[in-house]
């Protein structure tokens, strides 16, 4: 498990490497959500679910629903680092023609079953899968990630509502709660707290958790396939733009891209060694 | 005469029994949008989400993800207004196979007043890529497009009515998604109606030909898709389209003609709807005279616009 937890370890810090190189590359999208949804991105793709690259429609496979949309460069990496399109394909993200939307998109991209990126709909799509998935006997989980922000849409405690009534615990929601959101603290804006609580209130199976320890991540996601009789929400404290002093805990932050000066900076906070600093067009190399 | 919502919960548990991957979805009106009936039949299959439209439209859409065919119900002022983002970003961006069938569309439902009467629902579900738009004229017709909406791969939405309306079409009449057809023969102008509105516009094609005026309705069960063809030819031939429908003029079935036939075949036409005005209570009756929606007042728009093709 050790061992495990370290190759997860390096698996996420080479995944950021890839966001901050995406990103400085696209001049537009998300950072500061995007690192610090990437360790329970990374920890669900690389432990906790059963998915086949070589078959992306495989009928098996669990199901991941980005409702925080915004991150999908978060997403985007570890769909190349598993093998569902070539890395090369990053570099074109948010590009005209390219199959890597601004926000995810089930029609063109491998591996992305929803559309999302408008907040607050993907936790009901999720627990539409859930409920769809008991109702033929089958094994499939589905796990969705939330914002902390993204939890003031009405649709969200909706959905929560939902999936307590219907007890869908083949259902599992992360929420990775930065404390940030576009216009400042997420508190402040219009505070959200106590997410446990709120879950809990809807008959949620809640599991608090430091959303960078991969292997608290890990033993929560198999906590919650455990857990029978009620969905599971993992709540992850988190820092947005983690892994990069420069961005850490800024919400300015949020949709802003790495500049040039920047990017050196960034990929050195990251432990970069010379060999990945001079070869920036390989993306997740 | 039977409503058509009845015919739709009819077919529906017919459906239900003979494709097992339907489900069926409705937010506390079940006993008004007649999905009720589906759900004491397969219990296991139906999904009652409570007053929260937004939340029934994405659960439908995940059900939908996972191979399911949902139709989800609700009145078409909760479905079209309420969860309209919804149905945009999490079923019809995705095209997801999920079929929505609004009841209490319209003016009819009467009562309850302008809160409650959707008259923007055609123009606002038209308005969105990748969804088809039925509106059916009567109850046999909805027993086709209820099918038609199960058999078709992707979003549609049907808007069905309150009332019992009086049978425009016989016993078996085939529905064709993105196709009209031509209820009566005319030559002078042309009724081009949906709904309802179409056995109104037959009775003011009967008027009418007393006082000498050979009027054509031709009905289109599919706002959208729109049968182009039938209204280029009907324009064509008789040189005025009136447009007829339960719904506001904005954007609706007449805007959707007068975009038609302003790009490919500019016609003397007149649009006969809901002027921009929200409704108000009354009497389903009452309200159709008040809106002008009668057979009465289709003639005297017909007249009115005969006159000035002369």
């Amino acid at each position: 498990m050790k061992e495990k937890i370290s190759q997860l370890e390096e698996k996420a810090r080479r995944l950021r490497v890839a966001i901050v190189k995406t990103l400085h590359k696209s001049q537009s999208g998300h950072t500061g959500g995007s690192l610090s949804a990437i360790d329970m991105i990374c920890a669900l793709y690389f432990h906790k679910m059963r998915h086949n690259p070589e078959e992306p429609a495989w009928e098996g496979r669990d199901r991941f629903v980005l409702s925080k949309g915004h991150a999908a460069p978060a997403l985007y990496v570890a769909l190349a680092e598993a093998g569902y399109f070539p890395t090369e394909d990053l570099m074109m993200l948010r590009r005209l023609g390219s199959h890597l939307q601004g926000h995810p998109d089930s029609k063109g991209t491998p591996g992305v079953d929803v559309c999302t990126g408008s907040l607050g709909q993907g936790l009901s799509m999720a627990n539409g899968m859930a409920l769809g998935f008991k109702l033929d006997g089958k094994e499939n989980r589905v796990y969705a990630l939330l914002g902390d922000g993204e939890l003031q849409e009405g649709q969200i405690w909706e959905a929560a509502m939902a999936a307590g009534h219907y007890k869908t615990d083949n259902l599992c929601a992360l929420v990775d709660s930065n404390g940030l959101q576009i216009d400042g603290d997420v508190s402040r804006v219009m505070n959200v707290s106590s997410i446990s609580d709120k879950f809990r209130a809807f008959g949620w199976n809640v599991i608090e958790i430091d959303g960078h320890c991969l292997h608290g991540i890990c033993t929560a996601l198999d906590a919650a396939e455990r857990h029978k009789g009620a969905p599971t929400a993992i709540v992850a404290t988190t820092v947005k733009g983690k892994g990069v002093s420069i961005f850490e805990n800024k919400a300015s932050y949020h949709g802003v891209t790495p500049n040039d000066q920047e990017l050196p900076v960034a990929l050195r906070c990251l432990g970069c060694d010379c060999e990945e600093l001079e070869n920036q067009e390989r993306i997740g190399a | 005469m039977i409503a058509t919502r009845d015919a739709y919960g009819e077919t529906l548990a017919e459906l239900g029994a003979e494709n097992e991957n339907i489900v069926a979805l409705d937010a506390d009106l079940s006993g008004s949008t007649k999905t009720g009936v589906f759900g004491k039949k397969f219990p296991e299959r139906f999904f009652n989400m409570g007053i929260a439209e937004a939340n029934m439209v994405g659960t439908a859409a995940g059900l939908a993800a996972v191979g399911k065919i949902p139709f989800l119900s609700t009145f078409a002022i909760f479905a079209a207004g309420r969860a309209w983002e919804q149905i945009r970003q999490s079923v019809a961006y995705p095209k997801a196979n999920v079929k929505i069938v609004a009841t209490h569309g319209g003016v009819t439902v009467g009562e309850d007043g302008g809160s409650h009467q959707s008259v923007e629902d055609i123009a606002i579900m038209r308005a969105i890529p990748n969804m088809t738009v039925i509106v059916p004229a009567d109850g046999e017709e909805t027993k086709g497009a209820i099918r038609a909406a199960a058999a078709h791969k992707g979003p549609v939405y049907v808007r069905l009515g309150r009332n019992k309306v009086p049978n425009v079409f016989p016993k078996g009449h085939t529905f064709e998604i993105g196709k009209g057809c031509e209820v009566v023969a005319g030559t002078d102008l042309t009724f081009v109606t949906t709904g309802l509105m179409t056995g109104v516009a037959v009775a003011a094609a009967e008027k009418l030909k007393a006082e000498g005026i050979s009027a054509r309705v031709v009905h289109l069960g599919t706002v959208k898709p729109l049968d182009k063809e039938i209204v280029i030819k009907a324009a064509k031939e008789t040189g005025v389209i009136v447009t007829a429908e339960e719904h506001s003029v904005v954007g609706g079935l007449g805007g959707a003609v007068a975009e038609l036939l302003g790009e490919e075949c500019p016609t003397l036409m007149k649009r006969v709807g809901v002027y921009d005005r929200f409704g108000t209570s009354g009497k389903s009756e009452e309200l159709l005279k008040y809106f002008g929606l009668t057979a009465e007042n289709l003639v005297e728009e017909a007249k009115e616009i005969f006159a000035r093709k002369k």
